[in-house]
């Protein structure tokens, strides 16, 4: 589908998936705190194998905080971050990022493509301007999107759910190994939310790792292999079967009964009652 | 008139202001874009003192001297509003006010120092840096203002890229391995080496206005960052051009008020005007809709 994904050298692919290889993601001992009082504390875990993994918690758990931390767009106050065995400094070239819809102002006199180009500037390096390569980059990751069609309309112009898939192309035309996205799936509809994760488990398959902030419970359990339940500290992380249950859930949600009804609703469809 | 008009030095003039013009519409459309116009503003009037105090330690009207304390003041201006709004709990807004009155209004008590001690208070000249005078301006006044633009012009042209993708969306930016913080800088570093480019011809005054209006009269005819630069830059080149042939014909007219004039009037004229985006286009298809309506009932 495509061409420059298709020709990435394969003994990398083979590396990034073997068991010898350096995790994909080290999050040591992340801590973030806002004028003296701490947001996140003590954040542990490592994704080991590509996979798609689910950040869950409550509002205001520091989930957008935590990606935000890795990304190092917000000062840490204690941690490290490694992607493949080194700091992500390093490495920003392999990771790809989807920040919230509302993080940017749709006024902006910019046009759909000029937009999904941004991926590519990455690999351009200064000064260097995107050519045709990157155009016809650009064109396939819109029409991976569905987004055919649209390339010369003003961001402004589209649906909430267009836009966000706008920002999805754009990672995908960075061409990234790990890809953070915050609430990739808020305020799309039913059809783009199922187009979107069909998107995620094809990056998953291609032997990349997507982190995924999610707010939608019910479709946590058939939708992430591991997932991250969090509120300012680590609840846990694990295989989503593993993770997904009704103790550690309440741990992460405490006792708000609107969320304890969701997941008795969440339960029973990632678990068909034998 | 005429003979006047197409003077040599009339000439260098008016090549040198419309250089200025082009890149402060070029600037301009970053600062909007950034929501920065206002810092502009507050720069601006912050190289007055800077102005003052250049001509009392060189002791006579050099240009460059003065332009280097101008630009040297005015960016101190732009650093303690930075400090104040990260430091205290004053907002962005109320620092740009705060820091804009206190410098503009520490130049006019230090000019006006400077003329009543002199004997010949008017060789000075610093009265003119208020509302631009270009009748006064030499060759090498001309040549220093074309160079400081072409350096800035050069600059934007060269990192285009990296500012198009800062201001549109500086977390991505930043995620993917752009310094957004040194871009950031560096376009006020630019926004204060057009405004002190601009002093002579423009004036503390209204330097804002053609780093503002220029952008935004543009926004009315594109959909493109881009275009949007380019037809500010020429919207721009247009305000100063016709500033210095009206200030030409009309010998006591301030240059800086003219430009502004001029680009006014191109703004009101895009406002109503412009396809799609301008107030008539967009009145016609809002009644040919409540039409539409009407007759479907």
């Amino acid at each position: 589908m495509n061409q420059s994904l298709a020709e990435m050298p394969t003994e990398m692919k083979h590396k990034r998936t073997d068991i010898t290889a350096p995790p994909v993601l080290e999050v040591h001992d992340l801590t973030v705190a806002y004028r003296e009082k701490p947001v996140l504390w003590h954040i542990d875990f490592a994704v080991t194998k590509p996979a798609l993994v689910g950040i869950v918690g409550p509002n205001g758990a520091g989930k957008s905080t935590l990606i935000k931390a890795i990304l190092g767009l917000l000062p840490v106050s204690s941690g490290t971050v490694e992607v493949f065995g080194r700091p992500l400094k390093k490495e920003r070239l392999h990771v790809g990022y989807v920040p919230q819809r509302e993080s940017v102002d749709w006024d902006f006199p910019i046009q759909v493509l000029d937009v999904v180009l941004m991926g590519t500037y990455g690999r351009l390096g200064w000064f260097r301007r995107p050519r045709e390569t990157e155009r016809k980059l650009a064109r396939e990751c819109l029409a991976r999107m569905g987004l055919e069609g649209l390339e010369s309309r003003q961001i402004g112009q589209l649906s909430g759910g267009q836009q966000q898939r706008v920002f999805l192309a754009r990672a995908l035309a960075q061409q990234a190994d790990l890809y953070f996205m915050d609430e990739p799936m808020a305020g799309v509809d039913a059809a783009t939310e199922h187009a979107i994760f069909q998107v995620l488990a094809e990056l998953r398959d291609q032997g990349k790792t997507v982190v995924v902030v999610h707010h939608d419970l019910r479709s946590v359990p058939e939708k992430f292999d591991q997932l991250l339940l969090v509120n300012q500290r680590l609840i846990a992380y694990g295989p989503t079967s593993d993770v997904f249950t009704a103790d550690l859930l309440r741990k992460t949600y405490g006792g708000r009964l609107a969320i304890l009804e969701e997941l008795a609703v969440a339960l029973k469809v990632g678990r068909p009652t034998p | 008139m005429l003979n006047e008009l197409i003077r040599y030095n009339t000439l260098v003039i008016l090549a040198g202001t419309g250089l200025l013009g082009l890149v402060s519409g070029v600037v301009g459309t970053l600062t909007v874009l950034r929501r920065r116009a206002l810092a502009g503003d507050a720069l601006a009037h912050a190289t007055l003192p800077g102005l003052c105090l250049a001509f009392l330690i060189v002791g006579e009207r050099r240009l460059p001297a003065l332009l280097l304390g101008a630009a040297i003041t005015g960016l101190f201006g732009l650093f303690c509003v930075s400090v104040l709004a990260r430091g205290t709990r004053i907002k962005d807004d109320s620092a740009l006010a705060l820091v804009l009155g206190v410098f503009f209004g520490a130049g006019i008590v230090l000019s006006r120092w400077i003329q009543n001690r002199t004997t010949d208070g008017s060789k000075a000249g610093l009265d003119s840096f208020l509302l631009g005078k270009t009748s006064g301006m030499i060759l090498s006044d001309v040549l220093l203002i074309a160079a400081v633009s072409a350096i800035v012009l050069f600059l934007v042209v060269l990192l285009f890229k990296e500012f198009q993708i800062t201001l549109f969306d500086s977390s991505f930016a930043q995620a993917t391995g752009w310094p957004t913080a040194s871009l950031d800088l560096l376009l006020m570093l630019l926004v204060g080496l057009v405004v002190v480019a601009g002093l002579p011809s423009v004036g503390v005054v209204l330097m804002t206005s053609l780093l503002v209006i220029p952008a935004a009269a543009a926004r009315f005819w594109t959909d493109r960052f881009v275009n949007m630069t380019c037809i500010s830059a020429i919207i721009g080149m247009l305000a100063t051009v016709t500033g210095v042939i009206l200030s030409t014909l009309f010998e006591d007219l301030p240059t800086g008020s003219l430009m502004t004039l001029a680009a006014a009037i191109v703004f009101v004229f895009s406002a109503f005007l412009a396809p799609c985006r301008g107030w008539i286009w967009r009145n016609n298809r809002r009644k040919a809709f409540a039409k539409s309506l009407d007759i479907s009932k």
